[in-house]
């Protein structure tokens, strides 16, 4: 499963509680469309560090990196490079 | 304490029946298992089930007047009855008991419909008044004691309980999809509503007139914040000086009965100043009563031994585990009659649970004081946002929300720029009364995402948060902003949830009594006249509380910072990786399917999710716990002919 698709039934099945993917828009913002709140992203940053064994740094929790599928993805591609 | 139920006809030619009142009393008997009592006539039918505190042997109900032409029942205390006995007898009325329920029939023989201004104290009343053909229903100035009520086919019926309602045949039972909606926002309904079509329930501080084929609810006492209130020409010495004989005072009547009474010891500074005034002010016995857990994040032992120790109070320790409150839940759904978004009731019943066992039928709390003192995380919260909104832009504005929650395991301050995200929810709407409240009801909603298709259409309107306006006073916008957020607090929170689902329902179904000092009416007047900064002096919330009891408790408890009481929420309900029984059944997509309240789909994933450990938020965890505690509703009140509590464990 690519990382893309990994991060996209996260949020959905945790977050939309849905499996439907017509629901989530990867350029969506999770705080703009209230996907998220401010504990879900301390979900999120778990389920990152757990799934794709990296370190999430206090300065790295912003919303270019975190508040998006998209997002997600670039800053994990970025980590892992 | 006690329970009542009454019926009276308007339009109806049946007269109501002793059969009839006997099967609606008897459903509260857990209110009152010292007696029943009755009072028929052609138009209105009365019933109490009685709970005896003060005057055991003369104080049966229905109380009358000297010529019995006006019959009372009431659940509650008057706790300023001696005086108030006192001041009738010089006025000429004579008493046959020495009850409290009596000085009601009198003041309302001298003052008429006035007569609830006189009273301090806790209560739901039903007065029959034959000469004027009229029935007057009334309630407590916060709503510390329930009372609901219904019409059906030409008769008004009402309860301490909604149980009693259904117990009665022709009372339809439907879950109200609106009331639902409400709940998954404000926490509780939005008074008249309760959770069930057609069931009402009578607000705080409203009395219903009934006569002559005409139905009229009047507000005889508010919350009243007005700035016209407030005195700013006095020291805090002198404040802190009358706080402290008041709260003396109101604990000196509160302790008013014919049984003995304990208190509550919850290791923060309410409980704490309520007990160290009984130790240090009057010559009751201390007996004190505390609940923990085995899960430390909620567990504040360490702080109410430090208090057993310095009061050297007798003291009995509840110790809750999770699963103690998966196994109580229902039977703590089956007294709160109404979907609820946290467990933390279910500590509070194991708890009132172990008062009865020691022979106590009445215990002291300190629920109140951070309504009336500025003592909420949401006040301070609020103080800081309104901060911030005067440079939206700043950068180091925000960094002080950092300074709130720091005992949240998974606090919402956490994640750095999503927080100040979060927070800056609402920050455009800083002139809307509940701007306060804007976060925790946004959070609250998420919860509705788990609805089911049909039950968001079935309402016309969804739910906005200006209907909270209907409620709020004409003038409140002249008001400061933390009496704003009192105010809304009071009449949500407060009435709806912690002094009914956590407060009086839980202690009744143990047949306990509760009293509540923080709020005798003298004390939330006294606080009206408080200027804000003796509140919340920088982000040090109950200023002027913590300085009235300079001395009285450990400083350490003083200055403690507060920690709100919580329970473990989902989790309780996962045992080894998987939902007990009763969960697993009632979260079933074929249950919920069924229900038609929920999506099945969503609340599978929900499940799923707490299976896994990874609810940890605020929002998943309320929509848990209110989708479980709604089917809960649906099974034992819906689904059979008659309500009926599931087996209790």
């Amino acid at each position: 499963m690519s990382v893309e698709a990994k991060i996209r039934n996260y949020i959905l099945e945790n977050y939309l509680f849905s499996d439907d993917q017509a629901l989530l828009n990867s350029k969506d913002s999770f705080l703009e469309k209230g996907i998220l709140d401010s504990t879900g992203i301390l979900e999120v940053i778990y389920f990152l560090e757990e799934d794709f064994k990296i370190k999430i740094d206090d300065e790295e929790m912003i919303p270019e990196n975190l508040d998006s599928v998209n997002n997600i993805v670039n800053f994990i591609e970025h980590k892992s490079a | 304490m006690c329970g009542i139920a009454g019926i009276m006809n308007f339009r109806s030619a049946v007269p109501p029946s002793r059969a009839e009142l006997k099967d609606m009393i008897e459903a509260v008997y857990h209110r009152g298992p010292d007696g029943y009592g009755y009072f028929t006539n052609q138009k209105v039918g009365l019933a109490h089930a009685r709970l005896s505190i003060i005057d055991i042997t003369g104080g049966d109900q229905p109380i009358r007047n000297e010529d019995q032409t006006i019959q009372v029942v009431f659940n509650g205390e008057i706790f300023n009855y001696l005086e108030l006995r006192k001041a009738l007898i010089k006025l000429g009325h004579r008493f046959y008991t020495h009850s409290d329920t009596e000085v009601i029939v009198h003041l309302y023989e001298q003052y008429g419909l006035e007569f609830v201004a006189h009273l301090n104290g806790q209560f739901a009343i039903a007065l029959w008044d034959d000469n004027h053909q009229r029935l007057v229903i009334a309630r407590d100035r916060v709503g510390i004691r329930p009372l609901f009520y219904t019409e059906n086919d030409g008769r008004l019926y009402f309860a301490s309980e909604i149980k009693s309602l259904f117990s009665h045949p022709s009372i339809p039972r439907k879950l109200n999809l609106r009331s639902l909606q409400e709940i998954f926002t404000f926490w509780t309904t939005l008074p008249p509503n309760s959770l069930f079509d057609g069931i009402k329930t009578l607000p705080p501080g409203s009395m219903m007139i009934n006569e002559r084929g005409e139905r009229k609810i009047i507000k005889y006492w508010d919350w009243d914040f007005s700035p016209d209130n407030v005195d700013n020409n006095r020291s805090a010495e002198d404040w802190a000086e009358e706080l402290k004989s008041l709260m003396v005072d109101s604990v000196r009547l509160q302790l008013r009965a014919d049984v003995p009474v304990g208190a509550y010891l919850s290791g923060g500074l309410d409980s704490s100043v309520i007990t160290s005034l009984i130790k240090n002010f009057t010559d009751t016995p201390l007996r004190t009563f505390s609940v923990g857990f085995d899960d430390k994040e909620f567990d504040e032992s360490r702080y109410q031994q430090e208090l057993v120790d310095y009061l050297d109070t007798q003291h009995s320790h509840v110790v809750c585990k999770h699963s103690d409150i998966a196994n109580a839940f229902p039977k703590v759904i089956w007294h709160t009659e109404s979907t609820i978004l946290r467990t933390a009731p279910t500590p509070l019943m194991l708890l009132s649970g172990a008062v009865e066992e020691a022979g106590y039928k009445v215990v002291l709390t300190g629920e109140g004081a951070d309504e009336v003192f500025g003592g909420y995380d949401i006040f301070k919260e609020a103080k800081v946002r309104r901060f911030w909104s005067h440079s939206p832009n700043s950068k180091w504005r925000p960094l002080i929300l950092q300074r709130l929650y720091p005992y949240l395991k998974h606090s919402p301050t956490g994640s750095g720029t999503f927080s100040q995200n979060f927070f800056q929810q609402g920050l455009e709407d800083i002139d809307k009364p509940y701007f306060a409240h804007i976060p925790r009801w946004a959070t609250t909603q998420r919860g509705l995402q788990f609805l089911s298709d049909e039950a968001k259409s079935a309402i016309e309107q969804q739910i906005r948060f200006d209907d909270i306006n209907s409620l709020l006073p004409k003038n409140i916008h002249r008001w400061k902003p933390l009496n704003q957020d009192q105010y809304i607090e009071a009449n949500t929170l407060l009435s709806g949830y912690l002094l009914s689902s956590q407060g009086d329902r839980v202690a009744m179904a143990n047949s306990i009594e509760a009293r509540f000092p923080f709020l005798d009416h003298r004390v939330i007047e006294f606080a009206s006249q408080l200027p804000n900064r003796y509140k919340i002096m920088g982000l040090n919330e109950k200023y002027m509380l913590k300085k009235a009891m300079l001395g009285l408790i450990p400083d350490r408890i003083r200055n403690r910072s507060k920690q709100p009481y919580r329970a473990p929420d989902s989790q309780s309900f996962i045992i080894d990786g998987k939902p007990i029984d009763y969960v697993a059944y009632l979260l079933s997509e074929e249950r919920i399917r069924h229900s038609g309240y929920f999506n099945p789909k969503a609340v599978s994933l929900l499940l799923k999710k707490c299976i896994k450990g990874r609810a940890v938020g605020f929002a998943d965890n309320m929509a848990f716990v209110g989708i479980l505690s709604t089917m809960l509703v649906d099974e034992m009140f819906l689904s059979e002919q008659k309500p009926c509590a599931m087996d209790f464990p």
